[in-house]
């Protein structure tokens, strides 16, 4: 008997991990995402601190660069903007499970096509607003969708992989832009085009200083407007329409959404077009309401991989996703003055890591039980 | 313009995408996609040039450039084997944190001078044969020629060998491995492994033979997405992958040389004299990748060849079907 015990006692702890029949409670998704996050920061700072850097002094100071102040807060906004409407494109190709990675290109094209409007020119330089940003959208959404349906109709009628069809496009939108800024639109042989004129940009906050002197030098632009509404109504697309129910069908069970005779072939280009052309209203925000000009660096910044990782935080719910950019954009706009200045980007990466990696919890319970008790 | 010199340096440009390729064949036959290739070549690049800085000698920064790569391809395993998370994601967040810790890591290296380089040395023989000996075996990079034994050999391995035929099971139907007690999940780990070591001496191949330095994110410029794309074209074969990273870095060469002379085939060269429509030309690989792709995978489709049947998916003991 005291030999069994004994042995009993030398059985070691171990995991034991059980697949969750139940639905979690409601709020153990939201902590898992945190902690993610969470792990994530610890993990960068660990090599910001082998790169010789201060995690701590870096944290803090993203944070008081981009949420000190008002005004601060106003430039985190506008970083916010772009992100929202590529994460958006993304979201709804990810419900579908098609991996559009190709919202930077998207993007691109978007604040080309939204550009070539004003610098062609298609409308005369002293166009009312209130023609000239409609149309400008219209060109946006109208490029993008069209460098997100290439892959799409690829995908549909050839079944080539999106993945990498999409983001081969990314790097042939740079190649176009340059085309244009270096060449045709060059202004005094400068990589950029002329400034576009006042009525071809969307209005700044800082615009109504005159009336409301608390605007006074706050940049937010309208195109925060396009993020927001464009995702009040992509929400009623997913949830609330009979389309976003076959987009989620698909995504979750493609045979099931087949046998139900759902046209999979017809919605895989739609998606990836409308996927396409959200991002590319996204380029339009960016070129008509911060850089008010064509030019490569500030526009391809990475706003298109930015999105992926932020509408997967969102755990592609739309109007999460806004909140969601809004803390994107603070790393972003804190990113520009860190050094070294691949921390931003390294940061991202390693929040998308633990994301994925923390989906496990989500899906199976993970237990210490005593090795008796199998 | 001279077309064996551009060939030679073509086949020496296409070394890049053939390591990155094969690594990545070979984790594909076991079953799993890693879409980390692009982060894992410029973390190979980035420490194979630091590396060779700090000691002197180029051939530990390539050893050090494949541990690298192939540590950083296990966080892909890990999540994609293990917490059998979704693959296409994980490989994503592969990319971006490999692009991330080589710009943290790897600042201020761009502005750190020449380093010694991998040697280069002809093929005594081989080298006499006309047009062929040239191109292939005059004057070219070590690795270059490592290449070469590299393509038969895995060939060999994966279709006449016995831990061969045991990873294409693994990679396509991996519950009828797992009951003949093959290891189903040690196995992917190591093909990651090894798919990632590749993928670093890839990107070692760029930063210490064929394009020296250190470009941050343009030291790859998305070689590593193309290396995908051509494990499709290359229907997950050796050869076909070799004949693919070739003609792929045969275009490279031939995109950077044709825009220097004045005159091409007789006539004024008009990338010459219109400088700005170099950026179509600079478009061509990337555009090529996608109609490799859409040939690829139409072929596919026709043959009924296709991907290792459990490619993608998690292998989960006990459930079935997979």
């Amino acid at each position: 008997m005291a030999e069994s015990t004994l042995t009993k006692k030398r059985v070691a702890w171990r995991i034991k991990l059980e697949p969750r029949l139940d639905e979690p409670p409601a709020w153990y998704p939201i902590a898992v995402s945190v902690g993610a996050v969470v792990v994530a920061l610890i993990l960068g700072g660990i090599v910001i601190a082998t790169a010789g850097g201060n995690p701590f002094l870096s944290y803090v100071y993203i944070a008081r660069a981009s949420f000190g102040s008002i005004g601060v807060l106003s430039d985190t906004i506008v970083k916010a903007t772009p992100i929202i409407l590529t994460a958006l494109a993304c979201s709804i190709a990810f419900r579908m499970k098609l991996w559009n990675i190709g919202a930077e290109g998207q993007f691109i094209m978007g604040a080309w096509g939204a550009s070539a409007i004003v610098l062609a020119p298609v409308l005369p330089a002293e166009t009312s607003r209130w023609l000239f940003i409609p149309v400008m959208a219209l060109a946006g959404l109208g490029m993008g969708a069209v460098w997100g349906f290439i892959p799409g109709y690829l995908k549909a009628k050839f079944n080539v992989n999106e993945i990498i069809s999409s983001l081969m496009l990314n790097y042939i939108a740079v190649s176009w832009v340059n085309y244009w800024i270096f060449g045709v639109w060059s202004e005094g042989g400068f990589q950029m085009s002329p400034k576009f004129p006042e009525g071809a940009s969307l209005p700044r906050l800082s615009d109504y200083a005159s009336s409301v002197p608390a605007l006074q030098g706050l940049t937010t632009h309208g195109g925060l407007l396009f993020g927001i509404v464009a995702a009040i109504i992509l929400w009623f697309i997913v949830y609330r329409s009979r389309w976003g129910y076959e987009i989620r069908l698909i995504g979750d069970n493609p045979q099931a959404a087949k046998y139900a005779g759902i046209n999979i072939i017809r919605n895989t280009i739609l998606v990836m077009a409308l996927s396409g052309a959200l991002a590319g209203l996204g380029g339009m925000s960016e070129v008509a309401g911060v850089v008010r000009r064509l030019q490569t660096s500030p526009i391809a910044a990475g706003y298109g991989f930015t999105g992926i990782i932020v509408a997967w935080l969102a755990k592609l719910n739309p109007l999460v996703i806004i909140l969601v950019s809004i803390l994107f954009g603070a790393l972003i706009l804190a990113g520009r003055e860190i050094q070294p200045s691949g921390i931003p980007k390294m940061i991202q990466g390693i929040i998308l890591v633990c994301l994925i990696a923390s989906d496990f919890l989500l899906r199976y319970r993970v237990r210490l039980v005593h090795g008796e008790e199998e | 313009m001279d077309f064996v010199i551009i060939l030679q340096a073509g086949v020496a440009s296409g070394t890049v995408l053939l390591f990155a390729t094969l690594g990545e064949v070979l984790a594909e036959r076991s079953g799993v996609l890693n879409l980390g290739v692009e982060g894992m070549m410029l973390i190979g690049a980035m420490s194979a040039f630091s590396v060779t800085i700090a000691t002197g000698n180029p051939w530990i920064g390539v050893l050090v450039a494949m541990i690298v790569a192939g540590l950083l391809s296990q966080i892909h395993a890990f999540i994609a084997i293990t917490l059998q998370a979704d693959q296409v994601v994980s490989g994503l967040a592969l990319t971006l944190v490999g692009t991330g810790i080589s710009l943290v890591l790897g600042e201020g290296l761009s502005k750190a001078g020449t380093v010694s380089l991998m040697p280069n040395f002809s093929i005594p023989l081989l080298s006499q044969i006309p047009v062929l000996g040239p191109i292939f075996f005059r004057n070219q990079s070590v690795l270059v020629y490592i290449g070469y034994l590299m393509v038969p050999l895995a060939w060999y391995y994966i279709n006449h060998t016995r831990p061969g035929l045991h990873l294409r099971a693994v990679g396509e139907y991996p519950a009828a491995a797992d009951a003949l007690g093959i290891n189903v999940f040690r196995m992917r780990y190591i093909y990651v492994f090894v798919g990632g070591m590749l993928a670093g001496l890839g990107g070692a191949t760029i930063s210490l033979a064929v394009a020296p330095g250190w470009f941050s994110e343009l030291t790859t410029g998305g070689q590593g997405w193309i290396a995908v794309g051509l494990v499709i074209f290359a229907q997950w074969d050796p050869f076909r992958a070799a004949i693919g990273s070739y003609a792929f870095g045969a275009l490279r060469r031939l995109i950077l040389d044709i825009q220097a002379p004045l005159l091409l085939f007789g006539m004024d060269n008009p990338f010459y004299y219109n400088p700005y429509w170099g950026f179509f030309l600079q478009m061509l690989p990337y555009a090529f990748t996608v109609i490799v792709l859409v040939i690829g995978s139409r072929e596919a489709i026709r043959k009924r060849l296709g991907a290792p049947a459990a490619l993608g998916n998690p292998y989960i003991r006990g459930e079935r079907g997979k």
